[in-house]
């Protein structure tokens, strides 16, 4: 069931014409007028303005190429991302291992400009290209008495010169609630700016929910199991304390190191403001996923 | 012997232009973070850099002592230079986080107060404040010697702090922060045992 949601944003992102002006330039600079006629139509329409390409593309976390913000954009050149192919297992009617070409050509791909927000209190708007996770699910058939989804990313070491070091226990492994991977607003994104993917940002196809820290939006997925007990996931694995299952952007619940109230756009320069962090990251609309929970608790 | 030839190449480079050099590296930086230089993220770039400046400069300083006596090789001349730029470094890097970083003065006091890795570098910062302000030759006069020396002791547990500060402040389990912790580590277990040596003591 693709279109299930479309862009009707609480809130808009006022950006400086100065600054867009200058976005229109480094695009153009990149790749042509594609690109610059999608961004324009983008921010256009929903008052919420994507970040450039180039933004989006050369700050990223993606730990398997290293820790540096520039380390993914630099080093994941070499991930072969094709031959691709999904591992869907676990309490499915259809298990089994899905190329990537297969499953695009069974999904419906739509736009969608979100905005990403980093546990570490920086934010991005991505206009990403992708489709819903719900209706992968439904292809492979989910049995009855499933109630999480596991995720993995690929664990290459010889492509991936990060994992040399346990920063965290290879491979990068995240977990949904089924009521949360079948929310229309979670996604699995091929594209960025109508391109495909590129590696750095978690080629050739990765999970995308925008209520939740970036580190939830696990890249480069090659297993997707149905499970009926909740699954680990890395980072809170490497400290429980500090990143729960959940992990819902909450400006009122900060991490024990940094607080979560405010966060700062990418993209302002070296004057940028930082401002107010929204609950779940604006998208309130998944708040009834959590009735009566104490998302202090279960943060 | 390269400590001989160390010593004498540098008996007449006086210590002033360090001053002037030191103020390259940030100066590079700024405008590197103003034209696009530091990355989209230019802030936390430029803060980044000056923590490992200062950090860096701050290791420089703890090594004075150890070369002199394990290489004999003598910098001292230079070590006032090297803590004061390297006190520099630190008001520059707090300087990007109070007004570039944070710049909301409420939050500032919360992270202060909250944030253990903030109040470990801000401890590193009020060590290091009394050592710059008594880093001349007056102050030494009028401390005396033994006692300004003492004071000084603080540049070890500044160090530790900072590079504790560093350790607590990244995700997951990273080797470059215990690297330094180690070095500086090293640097002051040097020191430890021969302060019982009764013909080194002198030397201070
Ligand atoms: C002796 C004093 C200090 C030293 C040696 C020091 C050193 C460092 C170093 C090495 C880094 C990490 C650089 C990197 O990741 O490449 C850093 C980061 C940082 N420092 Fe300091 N620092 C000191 C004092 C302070 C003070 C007083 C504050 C603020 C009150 C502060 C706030 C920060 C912040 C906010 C970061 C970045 C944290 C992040 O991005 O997660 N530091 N510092």
């Amino acid at each position: 069931m693709a279109h299930r949601w479309t862009n009707t944003l609480t809130r808009n992102d006022v950006t400086e014409e100065r600054l867009w002006l200058n976005r229109r330039q480094i695009m153009a600079g990149l790749g042509g007028m594609a690109v610059a006629g999608l961004a324009g139509r983008a921010g256009a329409a929903e008052g919420l303005e994507p970040n450039s390409y180039e933004e989006i593309t050369s700050y990223n976390n993606y730990y398997e190429f290293g820790t540096g913000k520039d380390d993914p954009a630099r080093y994941a050149g070499d991930l072969t991302i094709s031959p691709w192919s999904v591992k869907i297992d676990g309490m499915v009617d259809k298990p089994g291992e899905y190329g990537f070409d297969d499953i695009l050509s069974k999904m419906t791909l739509e736009e969608r400009i979100y905005r990403f927000r980093c546990v570490e209190a920086w934010s991005m708007v991505v206009p990403w290209t992708g489709f819903e996770l719900a209706d992968l699910l439904t292809m492979a058939g989910v049995k009855s008495g499933a109630k999480y989804v596991a995720f993995e990313t690929v664990l290459r070491p010889d492509e991936m010169p990060g994992v040399r070091y346990n920063v965290l226990d290879w491979p990068y492994v995240e977990g949904l609630r089924l009521d949360e991977a079948m929310h229309p607003l979670t996604i699995m994104a091929t594209g960025i700016y109508g391109r495909d993917i590129p590696r750095q940002n978690g080629a050739p196809l990765r999970l995308v929910v925008p209520w939740k820290y970036g580190y939830k939006s696990i890249k480069s997925i090659v297993r997707i199991t149905l499970t009926d007990t909740q699954p680990p996931t890395s980072w809170n694995k490497a400290n429980p304390n500090e990143y729960g299952f959940y992990s819902n952007v909450n400006p009122q619940v900060d991490h024990p190191r940094w607080s979560q109230a405010t966060e700062r756009g990418i993209g302002g320069g070296l004057f940028a403001k930082r401002k107010d962090t929204l609950m779940f990251n604006g998208y309130d609309e998944v708040a009834s996923l959590y009735e009566g929970m104490d998302l202090t608790v279960n943060h | 012997m390269i400590a001989d030839r160390i010593n004498a190449a540098t008996r007449r480079i006086p210590a002033w232009p360090l001053y002037a050099i030191s103020v390259l590296p940030p100066a590079w930086f700024l405008y590197q973070g103003l034209t696009g230089g530091l990355g989209v993220e230019p802030i936390s770039a430029l803060e980044h850099e000056l923590g490992q400046l200062a950090l860096k400069m701050l290791i420089a300083g703890l090594c004075i002592t150890p070369l002199r006596r394990f290489a004999g090789v003598n910098l001292m001349r230079y070590r006032r230079a090297i803590g004061l730029i390297a006190f520099f470094y630190v008001v520059l890097h707090l300087l990007v986080w109070l007004v570039l970083d944070v710049g909301i003065v409420s939050q500032i006091w919360a992270d202060i107060l909250k944030r253990p890795y903030i109040t470990v570098g801000m401890g590193a910062f009020a060590l290091l404040f009394p050592l710059a302000v008594t880093s001349n030759n007056l102050s030494i006069r009028k401390l005396g010697a033994k006692r300004w020396r003492k004071l000084h002791r603080l540049a070890y547990a500044a160090a530790l702090l900072g590079a504790l500060h560093f350790v607590m402040l990244v995700k997951g389990f990273q080797i470059e922060p215990l690297i330094y912790m180690g070095i500086v580590v090293v640097l002051l277990a040097l020191r430890l045992p021969l302060q019982r040596v009764p013909f080194l003591r002198a030397s201070g």
